[in-house]
């Protein structure tokens, strides 16, 4: 057994039992790292496959952004976990049964057989002057530059929707209306009033007392 | 190392987090996890043909799937949050306005 | 102007006059709607009177004129054109003729209706789809002047829509028209069927080379119709071995002549001709007395090479005809409403002309046609301006004693009556005693009903005219003092068209016997084979008009007439105690001929009550039970049981969605990789 196969053996059975218990830790906190867990190990596989900018790229973007966003509202929102974990045993049975279905059918295909090294065996590995990220990079930005570009957008978009749906603030938008400006007439703006010079000071009571009527009524 | 090896290992992936989405019935944040772990399985199952076949196109492919999934990720958690700030909850068993 | 337009202005000159009055009425006023339409009726007249003078004087040849190709299929074109002959011709003048009498009367009649110009409309469209019908020269045209006179008279029977009665009479004369005219499609129909063509001429001429086969060939081994090829039959009942076969040509002719007995109003289809007279009376006088109903015979006649060939269905008419003749002569003589009398006496008459077509003598039966007309009208317009001097009194026990206040109408009257009767010199004398003396020579199946049938309509002819005459005119006045008050003649608008129908009823007939009825006037139009000809006796004895008539005095046929004016007179004015104990006597057969032969309770029970009853079975069952609760209503509740049943499907679970779409995808994966 040499080290790369040690190096493969370790990390995918490290992959695989922190991924259960993804699904399984009562905790959320805990089963976000786990997640994190779950991400370097798969990081170390994909290095192994000499993937390494992807690797790299996992960890960084993954597990340092999103993982980190997981977190907080894992965090930030005030659940009750452990309760959220209540009848986890009882699907337990159904689950496990089409899960293993899935994984022998899975299984079937990708058994040695058809894709062991003797079918598909391992290519020679890259020399040092290989640079996985030169070669995707010059892949990315000729062949799938329109893509690129799009991934970009959905970025964007992405975080246009993101702040839309969690934004809380005022709506509405403060502007001018031209052509409600242009519409407007004098009869709008202005409003002349026809009344007495002098006014008897029970009808300015009485006044007052119907204004305050019509506010009440108005709220009402 | 055969690609059988790799491919069994992202099997394994796919069906956890399969079974996590069977199991957990309360918590929307369990299962956006395991759709994460769906995706890098694909992701590895990606990366492990790029490698046996000699073409970087696999590769170029789990680039773009990051991209998407990360996309998915802060809105997918975008959602949670206004479901969280209506409902007070993020029980899955509550979320049936869908019913028939 | 060619012939061609001058017979397009025939048809064409009431059809302006129509849709002006129709659709211009309002703004055109009384005046000049009566004006304009009497106009287009003036000129079709003219141009008629000048066709057929050319044919009774100059002995013009027949015209085929095709005007317009309406259609064209495969092997059928149809067209609309004219067939000019001299039966069209008479035709043509019989019914502008008394159009435009109708029309001059109407003013007078008609003038405090609301409907005076829709009045005008109808009778000026009636012109011309009666125009349309005798002039055709093909089947198809003949079938839209058939139908479109029949609409026109269920609009004018209807014309005082806000009668109940006058609702139910022109839905019914519809409704018995519809069942005639159903067979006359289907005559149509197998006509295409067995000559390929709906247009006159080439039916005609290839019937006509069958005929002149008939003396040159040994009848005994082949029949002329296989020689030409028209031999065909038709099954009409049964499948397989069992069918029964009869001969096309007699198909077609018993078809068509249901078609005939539909118009013509024979029995059991005449139901409907006593209850249009609901309808203003000048149309009673114009549709069903002088032109409408003669359609019927007009179309047999113009089908005589057709008929001639086919011994059943003349037989059918004789026999139909037959009855006709006497029995709705008979209702006649019990009837009270002076309209129906006259109707019942029209309904005989038509009788009379149908035993002639079923004789094979066309020539007498059109030229009674002919007469019938004028003093019918005359009659039915006489009829009118009695009951317009009392204010609209239908019921002769009413009247009586008019002859002082109403001369010209009693005078009118007793001429059409004259003529009716058959009195020699009048009109109606030539024509029905050529009928008689017809049926007398004829050998054929019934034939000796037939000679009874007409001989003793005479004498019932003769009792319902004179009881009528004498009822309303002479007698004691029954007029109530208020209308009596204000009786006067009728207006000159209502007298004049009496005078100028009563010329014509005491003159046409030995005017115009010699060359209708025993000359070769109608030799291009009707075709009689030879052994069939039993007008062939009368046109050797006949001598002159003249002659014929001073003979007619020594006949048993007079004395019969003598017999029931005799017996007229005496029961119902000379002794009418007499009439009382005479109806105690027979009141078997006085109820039954007032109920005139319960046709009318049979049809309201038997077909009306079925037919209502029919329909609340589908209504009840195939309607409500089957479209309305099974498919309609069952069908929705199935939908939403299924859907009840679908919804719970939808739990709104996101992890029972999760786990069925994984599901689905084992399945499919299983099935990709173990099945396929």
């Amino acid at each position: 057994m040499n080290v790369e196969q040690i190096v493969f053996y370790f990390f995918a059975a490290l992959t695989i039992i922190a991924a259960i218990g993804v699904i399984t830790v009562k905790n959320a906190v805990q089963a976000v790292l786990c997640l994190v867990l779950t991400f370097f190990s798969a990081a170390v596989l994909w290095m192994l496959l000499e993937a390494e900018f992807l690797a790299i790229t996992l960890i960084l973007v993954y597990v340092g952004a999103v993982m980190v966003l997981f977190l907080f509202v894992v965090m930030m929102l005030d659940v009750d976990y452990a309760a959220l974990k209540q009848g986890f045993t009882r699907y337990l049975p159904l689950g496990l049964f089409t899960a293993l279905a899935l994984f022998a059918v899975i299984y079937w295909v990708v058994r040695s057989k058809y894709f062991g090294s003797d079918v598909i065996p391992e290519p020679a590995k890259h020399g040092a002057e290989y640079s996985n990220v030169k070669e995707l990079g010059r892949l990315l930005y000729t062949e799938y530059f329109y893509a690129f570009e799009i991934a970009g957008v959905i970025l964007l978009v992405a975080i246009v929707a993101a702040i839309s749906l969690t934004f809380r603030g005022r709506r509405e938008r403060r502007g001018q209306s031209v052509p409600g400006q242009h519409k407007v007439s004098k009869e709008d703006r202005l409003r002349v009033i026809k009344m007495d010079a002098e006014k008897a000071p029970s009808d300015e009571l009485e006044q007052t007392a119907d204004q305050n009527d019509e506010q009440q009524r108005g709220n009402s | 190392m055969s690609l059988s090896h790799y491919l069994t290992v992202s099997a394994i992936l796919f069906a956890i987090s399969i079974v996590g989405i069977v199991i957990n019935r309360k918590n929307v944040i369990t299962l956006l996890m395991c759709i994460e772990l769906m995706l890098l399985a694909v992701n590895t199952n990606f990366i492990a043909f790029s490698r046996y076949l000699g073409d970087e196109v696999g590769q170029i492919f789990v680039f773009f799937i990051l991209t998407v999934a990360a996309a998915e990720a802060a809105i997918g958690l975008a959602i949670l949050v206004v479901l969280f700030r209506t409902h007070r909850a993020i029980d899955v068993e509550q979320l049936e306005e869908l019913k028939g | 102007m060619s012939m061609q337009s001058q017979l397009l202005l025939v048809v064409l000159a009431p059809l302006f006059g129509a849709l002006l009055a129709g659709l211009l009425g309002k703004k055109l006023g009384k005046k000049n709607t009566h004006r304009l339409t009497i106009l287009g009726v003036a000129i079709a007249f003219a141009i008629s009177l000048k066709v057929f003078f050319s044919y009774l004087y100059g002995g013009a040849q027949p015209l085929n004129i095709t005007v317009y190709n309406w259609a064209s299929f495969a092997d059928l074109t149809i067209q609309v054109g004219f067939l000019l002959d001299s039966l069209t011709a008479m035709m043509m003048v019989v019914v502008t003729f008394v159009s435009l009498m109708v029309h001059i009367y109407s003013i007078g009649y008609m003038q405090d209706d609301n409907g005076y110009q829709r009045f005008f409309s109808y009778i000026s469209l009636f012109t011309f789809s009666m125009l349309m019908l005798v002039m055709s020269n093909n089947f198809l045209q003949l079938f839209f002047g058939w139908e479109a006179v029949g609409v026109v008279s269920y609009l004018l029977i209807g014309f005082w829509f806000q009668k109940e009665t006058a609702i139910f009479a022109n839905m019914k004369a519809f409704l018995v028209n519809r069942v005639g005219d159903f067979g006359f499609i289907l005559g149509i129909g197998a006509i295409f069927m067995l000559f390929g063509t709906l247009d006159y001429a080439p039916v005609f001429s290839k019937l006509n080379s069958a005929e002149v086969l008939i003396g040159n060939i040994n009848t005994d081994e082949i029949s002329p119709l296989a020689v030409v090829g028209l031999d065909k039959t038709i099954s009409v009942w049964g499948e397989g071995s069992e069918t029964v076969q009869w001969s096309l040509i007699s198909f077609i002719c018993i078809c068509l002549f249901i078609g005939a007995m539909g118009k013509s109003a024979q029995v059991p289809l005449h139901v409907w001709l006593p209850d249009s007279m609901e309808g203003p009376t000048p149309i009673s006088a114009l549709i069903h007395a002088a032109t409408m109903v003669t359609a019927g015979v007009f179309m047999v006649a113009r089908m005589s090479p057709l008929f001639e060939f086919s011994e059943t269905a003349l037989a059918m008419v004789t026999i139909i005809g037959a009855i006709t003749a006497l029995f709705m002569g008979l209702v006649g003589i019990v009837q009270n409403d002076i309209k129906r009398i006259v109707a019942y006496s029209t309904l005989s008459q038509l009788g009379y002309m149908v035993v002639a077509l079923g004789v094979s003598a066309y020539s007498a039966a059109v030229f009674h046609l002919f007469t019938h007309a004028f003093f019918k009208a005359l009659l039915f317009l006489a009829a009118g301006s009695v009951i317009v001097a009392l204010h609209h009194e239908q019921d002769i026990r009413k009247m009586g004693g008019l002859y002082k206040k109403l001369p010209i109408t009693y005078w009118c009257s007793l001429i059409g009556t004259l003529a009716l009767i058959g009195t020699p010199f009048f009109a109606g004398f030539y024509s029905k005693d050529a009928i008689i003396a017809a049926v007398g020579e004829a050998q054929g199946f019934a034939s000796g009903f037939a000679q009874f049938a007409v001989l003793a309509g005479v004498v019932v002819t003769a009792l319902y005219s004179i009881r009528m005459l004498l009822i309303v005119f002479h007698g004691p006045s029954r007029v109530d003092a208020h209308t009596a008050a204000h009786l006067h003649e009728s207006p000159k608008v209502i007298t004049w068209p009496l005078i100028l129908l009563a010329i014509p009823s005491l003159a046409i007939g030995w005017l115009m016997a010699e060359p209708m009825l025993v000359g070769d006037y109608f030799k291009d139009a009707i075709v009689v084979h030879d052994g069939h000809d039993t007008l062939q006796a009368l046109r050797e004895h006949f001598g002159n008009a003249f002659s014929f008539a001073l003979h007619g005095f020594v006949t048993p046929v007079f004395w019969l007439m003598l017999l029931g004016v005799v017996a007229a007179i005496g029961i119902f004015w000379w002794k009418p105690a007499l009439a009382d104990t005479l109806s105690k006597l027979l009141t078997p057969v006085r109820k039954l001929v007032e109920n005139k032969y319960y046709f009318d309770e049979f049809n309201q029970k038997v077909f009306a009550k079925g037919a209502v009853s029919l329909g609340n079975v589908f209504w009840r069952y195939g309607d409500k039970a089957v479209i309305d609760e099974g498919v309609i209503d069952g069908g929705s509740q199935t939908v939403v049981k299924i859907a009840q049943k679908a919804r719970k499907l939808q739990t709104g679970y996101l992890y029972h969605y999760a786990l069925i779409m994984v599901l689905g995808l084992l399945a499919l994966l299983a099935w990709l990789l173990f099945v396929a």
